[in-house]
């Protein structure tokens, strides 16, 4: 025999049901196994589905988008689209592609900037709280850091502060990140190099950041480094 | 705070989700401009940003096979609109909705043609009867594309996109109580498919 309840279990995971239909339900849950294992299944139905990961699709469609906007021409004047707005949409995960490359391009340049500040302090405990700048990386503009001219001059700028590190730390130390950020470096300009020819191409992007995020770590460890040495 | 903690927040840059949002946000703005100039390099880096999203939600909502060619158009049509994304919201949420428009016309249009929106029992059961057994599993999204289209999309826009029963009603054109018992149906037949 067909339980009636168990067709609104979907209606009290979502909070539809009214009061009385929801504390009669929650009354009938004590007493049933089969609806009570059904809601504890939705409501991993529920969590399963709102956690689906994006992916791009198997071929890149850019060359037929581009030759369909190339035919379409210039675009056209505004008009505006009207939909209901998401009121619970739950936050989307990126996948990471050049918008996260620039973004990490910020990150060098913001925390190697960082860094030389705290290299210039004289030794000693005087790394009071507030004399950082205290900008956030995201109250910062990433508007004006698109190119990557400054990703390369966040690179020179490291090199530059490990120049100026090299005497606080321990001369293996240093030879182990050097070495470290010389390979992620090269890997980083292959990969640059191969994204200028196929620039939507989301395994080089992929690469590109894994290398970026594989020079991040090695900076935090430094840094942590740093801080316990002054 | 010390260069470590500034540090990790630069991290959270790559590996968080509130301030890659930030980036890639300002990113679309810049890019949106600069497309509606013309410029296609920067239209392209917008393609690159957000075509997983686009794409999975075009799988998702009209199936695999369309998936390819309702993304393309989307792109298409978000270059000849562009210059109607004032950056009042999201350049995200502003494809979104575009994209949200193209595939339910897709939809639209596909029913018409093809006949193939029709909820008969018989196709629900394809997804929710099938023995459970190790080697014929099907992994969860794939359950969730071969769902009959109406409950899929009905699961798609409520427990994806975020949107109400009501807007659910009015966009595809049915009933509430239509909405809410193909969202129940979608979700008892993915329950075979969860990982035990």
């Amino acid at each position: 025999m067909h339980d009636p309840w168990i067709d609104r279990l979907s209606e009290y995971l979502d909070d539809e049901l009214s009061p009385a239909e929801r504390a009669a339900l929650e009354e009938h849950l004590g007493s049933c196994a089969e609806c009570a294992a059904a809601l504890a299944d939705l409501e991993r139905v529920v969590a399963r589905v709102a956690s689906l990961e994006d992916r791009p699709p198997e071929r890149d469609l850019w060359p037929g988008i581009a030759a369909r906007i190339a035919a379409a021409g210039a675009p056209a004047e505004p008009q505006v689209i009207e939909l209901p707005t998401r009121v619970h949409a739950p936050s989307r995960r990126f996948s990471f592609t050049a918008g996260q490359l620039v973004a990490a391009a910020l990150a060098l340049v913001f925390l190697s900037g960082g860094a030389v500040w705290l290299l210039r302090q004289p030794p000693g405990p005087s790394v009071a709280a507030g004399s950082v700048p205290t900008t956030s990386v995201a109250e910062t503009s990433f508007v004006s850091l698109t190119t990557w001219n400054s990703y390369d001059a966040a690179v020179a700028e490291l090199e530059r502060v490990l120049d100026l590190h090299r005497e606080r730390l321990d001369s293996a130390t240093v030879r182990v990140v050097e070495e470290n950020l010389r390979i992620i470096d090269a890997a980083i300009e292959e990969a640059r190099r191969a994204l200028e020819a196929d620039p939507a191409n989301s395994y080089l992007n992929g690469h590109l950041v894994d290398n970026m995020q594989r020079k991040l770590e090695l900076l935090r460890r430094v840094a942590t480094l740093a801080n316990a040495a002054t | 705070m010390g260069v470590a903690y500034q540090v990790d927040q630069a991290y959270q840059v790559i590996t968080g989700t509130r301030d890659r949002d930030v980036a890639s946000a300002s990113l679309d703005r810049a890019d949106a401009a600069a497309a509606a100039r013309g410029d296609t390099r920067a239209f392209e880096r917008i393609y690159a940003r957000h075509v997983a999203r686009i794409h999975s939600l075009a799988r998702r909502m009209i199936g695999p096979e369309e998936a390819d060619d309702a993304t393309q158009e989307v792109f298409v049509r978000a270059w000849t609109k562009i210059a109607s994304f004032r950056g009042d919201a999201a350049f995200g949420t502003w494809l979104h909705r575009l994209a949200i428009n193209v595939l339910l016309g897709r939809r639209a249009s596909l029913a018409t043609h093809r006949g193939r929106f029709i909820e008969a029992d018989a196709a629900f059961t394809t997804v929710a009867a099938r023995p459970p057994s190790t080697e014929l599993r099907m992994d969860f999204e794939t359950a969730v594309e071969r769902l009959p289209s109406g409950a899929r999309q009905v699961l798609v826009l409520h427990d994806v996109e975020g949107y109400k029963h009501e807007e659910i009603a009015d966009m595809l054109g049915i009933s509430i109580g239509t909405s809410k018992s193909q969202l129940h149906r979608a979700r008892m037949a993915l329950r075979e498919h969860l990982d035990r």
